[in-house]
């Protein structure tokens, strides 16, 4: 621990120092991962179950889900993985300009992801592949494939609440960082939202497979 | 010797409503939480009275079985999720928890306000659920049932969903706290017991409510769209639901008992004034009951359907969490062996809560044991169990904790012989409402019914009687108590004489828990080499 006697703007009253901070702040935000982990975790469970439980209906319901829009969705997040990573680099080494359009890059890949989603969303609400009650498509044999699509859009459905979520406090960064809030000494929010995001994406890495390839 | 309370303190250092529902003090925040957590504990306790009286005759006396339905539901959802499992951790938590440890604060002071903030959404919710048309499941939420009840089974679904967010964010906060802000010297170690405690509650409050979360979700989504995950007239299976449910819920039978496990260390070491056994075995207990809670859900399912052989292993699993709390209870036993024990009121309720938490637990193996439970189960044997598990354990504890820590929170002493006067109250109420429960599960009396046969008659009107007995008993303790608050005697800074860091500040504390960041210079059950006055003494910093 430095001895120093500057106390820094950023530096709470009730930590020791800057270290003691940083280090809090990452262990919450890993602890706050592992609740979103489990929380999606109920609905994985939810889509291993009734898979096994009904093979025939759920491979004959994933053949509407369009493979192409779901493999650019994931390039795309992937790749805004990458902007948000570079955008840490980039105020590690100081660099706020640099800082600022990476993260612009990263909130313009997320919009393109949920446009994307948006398409995709209002091709089946036209269809009526919808869960549950609202489900009115003929021509998916199996019993009940409205549970497919209770799980397709519960699932996407959460992780592009969260990918809204990242949008809006990306942004807010973006704007702290213009406003010169960030330092190489003090980036801390913008590496707890950098591991947010690749959470994001990384649920997102799963869902692809789970719902548009194997079938 | 006479003590004065300090002129500055954290009650007094800032004033007007304002300062109160803006604090990021981690006591002030434990304050906002005592009323709101309070206040529950007092609504729930007046639904228990209303059904001890009507279940005084076996026909109609006020309610009739809808009313009686909701009556239950509510007395259950309330203690449950607005009472018992914010209590300890969020109260005294709140309060203690960082003075033991040498710390200004918890590490998210913010976070901590809004989790009382979103308590006070969920409690919004939950009142608004009794004047929509109540509720009438349980507390259980079971389907097929809480699927089609025509009860206000969202606005109480909602309460719950969002009273797990207050729940994660305080585990949360307190699992980095105990890790990052503890004083120089404090190893883990060193940590009070009461701190191991908390700190296993938060690693099932993290890991456990988001699981009910999405379960809750999912139950809501089933009821409005139909989603067909629970409801079997839309292809989905109601005993899911059961598994989904107890795999948080059963966990959070241990967010609800370790606190108070942490707070009965504490008094027995203090009050035998005398090194705890086993202080090893005690902290690493309460991680084995974290881990092991989350192995044993389906005990609460044996006759619901499950497989043959997933009922013999949870039934066999069962029986393993019995061995970390008997570990602490022989511990806490052996700690007051030959200890210089006195007998003040905190110390009492540590004891109602040995003798009443090991019936409590004994009768948890007698459930547990898969050919007795297809038996008992759904009978007031249940029903009495778990009531001597919450209230002989639990509420035994937080009032303990609270008369221990009162003259700490407050700077000053409540009436004693009052205080003891409660404590048996409370104790021979209990016993008196509880044990023939029983008698009457053994003999078939089956729960949540708002009529029995006429020869339970007897049995039943005793029971009522105990809990009038124990509803005198709180409202003496609520007298007394905020009577202390005002006018009761100035305690002095370490009225038991303890040695956990948190006596080591004014009674009541200042603003900042310490001048300076204190270093610890003895360990918390140093008792042999240690000799506590009631006194402020000056404290090495860094």
């Amino acid at each position: 621990m430095s001895q120093t006697t500057e106390h820094p703007a950023h530096l709470q009253h009730h930590f020791s120092d800057v270290h003691q901070q940083a280090e809090s702040a990452k262990l919450g935000m890993w602890i706050f991962l592992l609740t979103e982990v489990l929380l999606f975790g109920g609905l994985f469970c939810f889509y291993a179950i009734y898979r096994s439980w009904n093979p025939e209906m759920f491979h004959n319901a994933h053949a509407f889900l369009n493979v192409w829009m779901g493999a650019t969705n994931t390039v795309v997040l992937i790749v805004s993985s990458l902007t948000m990573a570079l955008a840490i680099r980039s105020m590690q080494l100081g660099k706020r300009k640099l800082t600022m359009w990476f993260l612009a890059g990263t909130v313009f890949l997320a919009c393109v992801f949920m446009v994307i989603k948006y398409f995709e969303y209002s091709h089946k609400i036209h269809l009526g592949q919808l869960p549950g009650k609202w489900y009115f498509f003929e021509g998916i044999a199996g019993t009940n494939p409205h549970i497919f699509f209770s799980a397709y859009f519960l699932m996407t459905g959460l992780h592009g609440f969260h990918v809204l979520g990242g949008i809006a406090v990306i942004t807010w960064l973006f704007i702290k960082t213009a406003r010169g809030s960030f330092s190489p000494e003090y980036y801390t929010p913008i590496e707890m939202t950098g591991l947010y995001w690749h959470l994001v994406d990384l649920i997102w890495i799963f869902l692809f497979p789970l719902f548009y390839l194997i079938g | 010797m006479e003590h004065t309370i300090p002129e500055k303190h954290y009650l007094n250092e800032a004033t007007g409503w304002k300062s109160w529902l803006m604090t990021l003090d981690h006591k002030r925040i434990g304050i906002l939480y005592m009323i709101m957590v309070m206040f529950s504990f007092f609504l729930a306790g007046v639904f228990a009275l209303l059904i001890r009286w009507e279940l005084l005759s076996p026909d109609k006396i006020f309610m009739g079985p809808e009313m009686y339905n909701q009556a239950f539901s509510l007395h259950g959802i309330i203690m449950i999720f607005l009472f018992i499992i914010p209590s300890i951790p969020a109260i005294l938590g709140n309060f203690v928890m960082p003075l033991m440890i040498g710390a200004k604060d918890v590490a998210f002071p913010r976070l901590n306000l809004a989790s009382w903030y979103i308590y006070v959404i969920g409690f919004c919710f939950a009142v608004y659920a009794l004047f929509a048309g109540g509720i009438d499941t349980g507390w259980t939420f079971y389907t097929p049932y809480s699927s089609e009840s025509t009860t206000a089974v969202i606005p109480i679904l909602t309460a719950a969903f969002v009273l797990g967010f207050s729940s994660i964010f305080t585990g949360l906060n307190f699992i980095v706290t105990i890790h990052r802000l503890r004083a120089p010297g404090m190893t883990w170690f060193q940590l009070p017991l009461f701190v191991w405690a908390i700190y296993a509650t938060a690693l099932i409050q993290v890991l456990a409510t988001p699981v009910l979360g999405i379960t809750l979700a999912l139950l809501m989504l089933e009821r409005v769209v139909g989603i067909g995950i629970f409801d079997p007239a839309m292809g989905g299976d109601p005993v899911l639901f059961q598994h989904f449910f107890w795999f948080y819920s059963h966990p959070a039978v241990y967010i609800m008992i370790l606190p108070g496990m942490g707070i009965i260390s504490e008094l027995i070491a203090t009050f035998s004034h005398r090194r705890i056994f086993g202080y090893k075995f005690i902290a690493f207990s309460s991680l084995g009951i974290a881990f092991t809670g989350f192995l044993v859900w389906g005990h609460h399912m044996f006759v619901s359907g499950q497989s043959d052989l997933a009922a013999v292993i949870f039934s066999f699993l069962t029986f393993f969490v019995g061995i970390p709390s008997g570990i602490k209870i022989l511990n806490w036993i052996a700690t007051m062996y030959k200890g210089s024990i006195s007998l003040d009121s905190p110390m009492l309720w540590a004891l109602s809560f040995l003798i009443l938490f090991s019936i409590g637990g004994f009768t948890g193996i007698v459930l547990g044991t898969l050919s007795i439970d297809v038996h008992l189960h759904d009978t007031y044997f249940v029903v009495s169990h778990f009531h001597y598990v919450m209230v002989g354990g639990t509420v035994m504890a937080i009032f303990g904790g609270l008369h221990y820590w009162w003259p700490k929170i407050w700077g000053r002493m409540y009436n004693e012989t009052l205080a003891r006067i409660a404590v048996v109250m409370i104790f021979v109420g209990f016993n008196v409402t509880f044990f023939v429960q029983f008698i009457m599960g053994t003999q078939g009396m089956p729960r949540r019914y708002a009529t029995y046969l006429p020869q339970f008659q007897g049995m039943h009107g005793f029971s009522s009687i105990g809990a009038l007995i124990m509803g005198v008993g709180f409202l003496l303790i609520a007298i007394y108590l905020i009577h202390a608050i005002f006018r009761g005697k100035p305690a002095g800074p370490n009225p038991w004489k303890s040695l956990t860091m948190e006596w080591e500040t004014p009674s009541p504390p200042t603003a900042g828990n310490f001048e300076g960041q204190p270093v610890l210079e003895h360990g918390p059950y140093d008792y042999d080499k240690v000799i506590p006055e009631n006194s402020l003494k000056p404290y090495k910093t860094l």
